[in-house]
């Protein structure tokens, strides 16, 4: 794939799924623990989400940065918006601060009957 | 694949000249820094724009040379 064509096939991947985790490893199997941190709190928020290893392909872990202008996985989008890494998505899960985008993007979550 | 914790707040500094920095080696290895940075530049951006602005000031270095720099931005 050429760069134009990475960067098309992954804001098709953003487009057409609404949350998406960019990481390293499979949400089965987290290669890296940053990663882990995202996929596990998505899990902990029952959020179904479509998750894409891009250790399988060197050019969706690069095209990924350039994408999103940010230079590490793991990269996590809603409803086609670039919410943040590892960092943001705690410190806004703790904040309860996820849970509430969730619920304002619509997204079935279990924190829906805290805040609804 | 390494860099001091100076050199990390010299370039924080360079660009945010009013920050506030705390920069912690979490492992002693010179490779997992947690960085706190408190400056006026962040106030009124999302926190995607605030670590893109380190990030930027960084020149490159994240995701390279420094593997894990655990940010924490915010406005006085």
């Amino acid at each position: 794939m050429s760069e134009q064509d990475v960067q098309d096939w992954i804001a098709k991947q953003v487009a057409n799924n609404d949350v998406v985790l960019f990481m390293k490893g499979t949400k089965q199997m987290p290669q890296c623990g940053f990663s882990m941190q995202v996929a596990q709190i998505l899990n902990h928020l029952g959020v179904d989400f479509k998750d894409i290893n891009v250790l399988d392909d060197m050019s969706v872990r690069e095209g990924v940065k350039v994408f999103s202008n940010w230079p590490t996985v793991p990269q996590l989008y809603v409803k086609g918006e670039f919410v943040g890494g590892c960092d943001i998505v705690r410190e806004m899960f703790q904040a309860g601060e996820l849970q509430e985008m969730l619920n304002q993007k619509g997204i079935a979550n279990n924190a829906q009957t805290q805040t609804a | 694949m390494a860099m001091a914790a100076d050199d990390i707040a010299r370039l924080i500094k360079e660009r945010f000249p009013d920050a506030e920095i705390q920069i912690e080696d979490l492992a002693g290895d010179g490779d997992h820094y947690a960085a706190s940075i408190v400056s006026e530049a962040f106030r009124g951006k999302s926190r995607v724009q605030q670590h893109q602005m380190v990030y930027d000031a960084l020149q490159g270095n994240m995701g390279g040379v420094l593997h894990a720099l655990a940010l924490k931005t915010a406005a006085p």
